[in-house]
C-alpha cells in the first residue's frame, strides 16, 4: 500500500531569514496515528502547514504518492484536514454553522449534502444543537471540538492538529481524546501533551532544531529519559 | 480602574437619522456606492483572494483600535477615528472598504449613526477621510522626500486633515437640509474637529512609528496598486476644494453667508443692542455681515465644544458606573 | 473574557424575533424612510408612527425601559441641532439673557427642533428594535438577499467575527497599560501628547497582531478550499406569515403618508 505522506529533505526558511525546518524526513502509512513533539519552535507548526500545501519549502512532499504541486494543491488540500493551533483563526465565520459547513460548501458539494455533512460532523464531536451558536461566545473547550468537526465535515484522508488539547480542562481533555480515538483517519498530532501521546498515538517522532531527532513506537521513546531530557520533553 | 468604554465615546461624527433631508441622505447614498463600489474593484486587484479575510480582520481593528481612549482633561478621552491610518497602512481603496464596513456595523448594531443616513456618513468617514487622508500624506511625503520623519508629518497632517474634513463635509450636509445653518455649522464642526484632530494625529503617529519599525514592509504595502503619488495628492486636493466651494451652497437660503446672518437676526439684534460688542471701526472693512458669522461661529463653536465636554464626562461617568 | 457589551441582541422567541431577517432590514428602511418623509409638525404622523414602535416594542418583549435607554446615543446631535431654534424667522419667544449676545428662539425655529428630534427619535428606537431582535449573522444574509455586494457582506462578516477576539486584545492592551502606570484613574503620566502616542503603540501592535492573525486566516481559509469566490447556502424562502407582515405594515406606513400629505 502506498504512503499518504512520504517528505524527503525537506527544508523551509520563513521570509525573515528564520530557519524553521532543515532536512526533515518522514513518511507515514495510511491509518497511522503518529505524535509530532518537540520543545517550542522546533518547527511543528511549520511542518503541518506545509503537509497542508499551505507553505510551500525545498525539497519534495509527496502526499498519497503524488509530489505536491501547483496542479494537484486543490485537491490534495480537500484530502487534507489541518486544525490550526488557534481555534480563533479556524473557526472564522459568524456561527458554527458557517463554520463547519465552510469546507463542504468549497468542495463544491449540493446544499443538502452541506447540511447532512455539518450535522454529521457536529454530532460526532458531541456537538449536538451547536449550529446557530456565534462562534464568540464559545469557551475554549467548545471552540477546539468546533475546530475539529470543521474539518470533520470534509471528510479528509488525513487530519493534521495543532495542539488539539491545549487550554482544555481535564474533562474537556479526556473527551476530546475519546472522540479523536474514534476517528479512523490517518493522524498527525504536534502536542505537548505527553498523556495523549501516551493513550492515542502509537508512534512518536520528536522535532528539534528544524529536524527529526527521533522516529520510533511511542513505548520505547516514552522510556528513553535521556533522549526526553535532552529534546525538553518529559514522561507523562 | 476600567476598560471605560464598551465603544467609544461619541463624537458628533456619526450623524442619526432625522438630521438629513431626503436629497441629501440620497446624495450621500450614490457617493458612496460610487466610492465604494471603485474600492471594491481596485482593491480586487490589488489584493485578489486576500481582499476578504485582510480587509474583515483589519476593519475588526479599526473597530478595536477606536476603544484606545487616552484621558485629554476633565474627563473627557480622546481616542482613534481611523481613516487616515487605515488609508496609509492598506492604501486608499482598502482603507475606504474597511472604513465602510466599519460605519455600517456601527450603525446596524450600535445605532452609532442612522441606517438612512449611512449613505452619508460613508462618505464622510470612510470616503473623504480616506482620500483627504491618503491625498494629504502623499503630497507631504512628495514634498519632503521619502524619510522617516516624513512618514510621521505625513502621518499627522493627513489624520488631522482627514477628521477636519470628514467633520467639514457632515457640516455641509447638515447645512444643506436645514438643520443647522452653515454659519454656525460649519465653524463649530471644524473647529472642534480641529481639536480633535490632534489627537487622532498623535495616535496615528504612535501607530506608524512603532509598525514602520518593527514591518517597514507593511508600511510601504499601502502604496502597492495605487497610482503616482502626485494625482493622489491632487485627489485629495480636489475634495477638500469640492468641500470649500460647497459649503456656501450649503445655506437652504440662495444668497448664502449673509442671508444666513440675517436669519441668524444677527444684523437686526445688532442694530438695536443697546451698546455695540465689536464696533465697525475695530476691523475696518469688516462688514457687520462677515462679522456676525464669525460671531456666530465663534459662539457656535464654544456652545457644541462645551456640550460635548458635558455629554463625554457625562457618558464617561455613567459607563464607569455600569463597569 | 469576552465584551459581551458589544451584544445588542437581545435573545427571544417572540413573533418579532421569528419574522424574516429581510422582512425586518426592508420594514425598518421604510418605517426611517417614512418618518423622514412627514413633514414637519405634523404631530399627528409622528404621534402615529410612535405607537407603531411601541407596539412592536411590546411585541418584541425587549423591554421598553431598555430600548428608551439605549436611544440617548443619538443625544449629543440633538444637542447640535438645538441651533436651528435660534436660527429659523419667526416670532421671537425668548431671547438668550447675555447681554451683547443677540440670540433669540423663536416659535418657528422651535417647532423645526422639535420635529428633527421627533425623527431621530422615532428613527433610533427602529434601529435599536432590529438590532436587538435579530441575531447579526441573520442580518448579514439578509443584507446580501438584498442585493449588496457580497464581497462587501463578507467583509463585514469577518469584520462581526473579529470584533470580539480583537476588542478582547485591546482591553489586555488597556489593562495592562493601566497595571504598569500606577495612577488607578488610568491618567497615568505625561503630557496628553504623550499619553496620545502611547496609545498610538498600542493601536501599532494590535494592528500588527491583526495583520499577522489575518494571514493565519487566509491559510486557514485555503486549507478548506477557498478560491476567492465568496459562497454562501441559498437562503430560505419567505414564509406567508412574513409576506403578509410585511405587506402588511408597509401598506401602513403608506396610507400614513397619503393621509399626512391629503391634509
Ligand atoms: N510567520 C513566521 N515568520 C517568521 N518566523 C516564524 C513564523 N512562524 C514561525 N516562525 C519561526 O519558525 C520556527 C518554528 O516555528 P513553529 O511554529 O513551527 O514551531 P512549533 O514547533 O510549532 O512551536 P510551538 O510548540 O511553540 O507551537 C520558530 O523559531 C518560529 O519563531
Ligand atoms: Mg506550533
Amino acid at each position: 500500500m502506498e504512503l499518504c505522506v512520504d517528505v524527503r529533505n525537506l527544508w523551509f526558511t520563513y521570509p525573515d531569514g528564520r530557519e524553521a525546518l532543515r532536512g526533515i524526513n518522514l513518511s507515514v502509512s495510511p491509518g497511522e496515528k503518529v505524535a509530532l513533539v518537540g520543545p517550542n519552535g522546533a518547527g511543528k507548526s511549520t511542518l503541518l502547514l506545509i503537509l497542508a500545501g499551505l507553505l510551500r519549502g525545498q525539497g519534495t512532499v509527496r502526499l498519497f504518492g503524488e509530489p505536491l504541486n501547483d496542479g494537484n494543491l486543490k485537491r490534495m488540500r480537500s484530502r487534507i484536514g489541518l486544525v490550526f493551533q488557534d481555534p480563533d483563526d479556524q473557526l472564522f465565520s459568524p456561527t458554527v454553522f458557517d463554520d463547519v459547513a465552510y469546507g463542504p460548501l468549497y468542495a463544491g458539494l449540493p446544499e443538502e449534502e452541506v447540511k447532512r455533512r455539518v450535522s454529521w460532523a457536529l454530532a460526532q464531536m458531541g456537538l449536538e444543537g451547536f449550529a446557530e451558536r456565534l462562534s464568540h461566545h464559545l469557551s475554549v473547550g467548545e471552540k477546539k471540538r468546533v475546530a475539529v468537526a470543521t474539518v470533520l465535515s470534509m471528510q479528509p484522508e488525513i487530519l493534521l492538529l495543532d495542539e488539539p488539547t491545549s487550554g482544555l480542562d481535564p474533562r474537556a481533555r479526556r473527551r476530546l481524546i475519546g472522540l479523536l480515538a474514534e476517528l479512523r483517519q490517518t493522524m498527525l498530532v504536534a502536542t505537548h501533551d505527553m498523556r495523549l501521546v501516551a493513550e492515542l498515538l502509537p508512534r512518536t517522532v520528536i522535532l528539534d532544531g528544524g529536524r527529526v531527532v527521533a522516529d520510533g513506537p511511542t513505548e520505547e521513546i516514552l522510556a528513553d529519559d535521556v533522549l526526553l531530557e535532552n529534546h525538553g520533553l518529559e514522561r507523562p | 480602574m476600567l476598560f471605560s468604554t464598551t465603544h467609544p465615546t461619541p463624537t458628533p461624527m456619526h450623524i442619526p437619522d432625522g438630521f438629513l433631508s431626503l436629497a441629501v441622505a440620497l446624495v450621500g447614498w450614490v457617493v458612496a456606492a460610487v466610492g465604494v463600489g471603485l474600492a471594491l474593484w481596485r482593491s480586487r486587484e490589488a489584493l485578489g483572494e486576500r481582499q476578504v479575510p485582510l480587509m474583515g480582520v483589519l476593519a475588526a481593528f479599526i473597530f478595536a483600535a477606536q476603544m484606545l481612549n487616552f484621558t485629554v482633561a476633565g474627563g473627557t478621552s480622546g481616542h482613534l477615528l481611523g481613516g487616515a491610518l487605515a488609508a496609509i497602512l492598506l492604501g486608499p481603496w482598502a482603507g475606504i472598504l474597511t472604513m465602510t464596513t466599519v460605519v455600517a456595523v456601527q450603525a446596524l448594531l450600535f445605532q452609532d449613526g442612522g441606517l438612512l443616513v449611512m449613505g452619508a456618513n460613508i462618505t464622510n468617514m470612510a470616503v473623504i477621510a480616506c482620500l483627504v487622508g491618503y491625498g494629504v500624506y502623499r503630497g507631504v511625503r512628495l514634498l519632503v522626500g521619502e524619510r522617516r520623519w516624513s512618514l510621521l508629518a505625513g502621518g499627522f497632517a493627513a489624520a488631522w486633515a482627514s477628521v477636519v474634513a470628514a467633520a467639514a463635509a457632515c457640516a455641509i450636509e447638515l447645512g444643506f437640509s436645514g438643520t443647522s445653518p452653515i454659519g454656525v455649522a460649519l465653524p463649530a464642526m471644524a473647529g472642534i474637529h480641529a481639536l480633535i484632530g490632534i489627537g487622532e494625529g498623535l495616535i496615528t503617529v504612535g501607530a506608524l512609528a512603532l509598525v514602520s519599525r518593527a514591518r517597514p514592509d507593511l508600511v510601504e504595502m499601502g502604496r502597492a496598486g495605487s497610482v503616482g503619488g502626485f494625482r493622489w495628492a491632487l485627489t485629495g486636493l480636489a475634495v477638500a476644494l469640492a468641500l470649500t466651494l460647497l459649503s456656501p451652497l450649503a445655506s437652504p437660503h440662495p444668497d448664502g453667508l449673509e442671508r444666513v446672518a440675517e436669519d441668524l437676526g444677527f444684523i437686526e439684534a445688532a442694530q438695536e443692542a443697546p451698546f455695540e460688542v465689536i464696533p465697525d471701526y475695530v476691523f475696518p472693512g469688516l462688514s457687520n455681515e462677515a462679522l456676525a458669522t464669525i460671531v456666530a461661529g465663534v459662539v457656535g463653536t464654544i456652545i457644541v465644544f462645551g456640550i460635548a465636554v458635558g455629554v463625554a464626562a457625562l457618558y464617561r461617568r455613567r459607563v464607569a458606573v455600569e463597569a | 473574557m469576552h465584551i459581551h457589551a458589544l451584544d445588542t441582541y437581545c435573545p427571544g422567541t417572540s413573533p418579532i424575533h421569528r419574522l424574516d431577517p429581510r422582512v425586518k432590514l426592508v420594514l425598518t428602511g421604510l418605517f426611517i424612510l417614512t418618518a423622514a418623509l412627514v413633514p414637519d409638525r405634523e404631530w399627528g404622523a409622528f404621534g402615529a408612527l410612535e405607537a407603531l414602535v411601541l407596539l412592536t416594542i411590546l411585541l418584541s418583549s425587549v423591554g421598553l425601559v431598555r430600548v428608551q435607554r439605549r436611544s440617548a446615543v443619538a443625544m449629543p446631535f440633538v444637542l447640535a441641532a438645538l441651533t436651528v431654534a435660534f436660527s429659523t424667522p419667526g416670532r421671537v419667544l425668548w431671547r438668550l439673557p447675555l447681554p451683547g449676545i443677540p440670540l433669540t428662539v423663536t416659535d418657528a425655529g422651535l417647532l423645526r427642533f422639535l420635529s428633527i428630534a421627533a425623527r431621530s427619535y422615532l428613527s433610533v428606537q427602529a434601529a435599536i428594535l432590529l438590532a436587538a431582535t435579530t441575531p447579526f449573522p441573520d442580518l448579514l444574509w439578509g443584507m446580501r438577499a438584498l442585493r449588496i455586494p457580497r464581497t462587501l457582506v463578507a467583509i463585514t462578516g469577518f469584520l462581526y467575527r473579529y470584533l470580539f477576539v480583537l476588542a478582547d486584545e485591546a482591553r489586555r492592551m488597556l489593562q495592562a497599560r493601566e497595571a504598569r502606570s500606577g495612577a488607578p484613574d488610568g491618567r497615568g503620566g505625561g503630557s496628553v501628547a504623550w499619553r496620545a502616542q502611547v496609545t498610538g503603540s498600542m493601536a501599532g501592535t494590535l494592528f500588527l497582531r491583526s495583520y499577522e492573525r489575518s494571514e493565519r486566516i487566509y491559510m486557514a481559509m485555503l486549507a478548506r478550499g477557498y478560491d476567492g469566490t465568496v459562497r454562501t447556502l441559498s437562503p430560505p424562502s419567505l414564509r406567508l406569515v412574513d409576506w403578509i407582515v410585511g405587506l402588511l405594515v408597509g401598506m401602513l406606513l403608506a396610507a400614513l403618508l397619503l393621509l399626512t400629505f391629503d391634509a
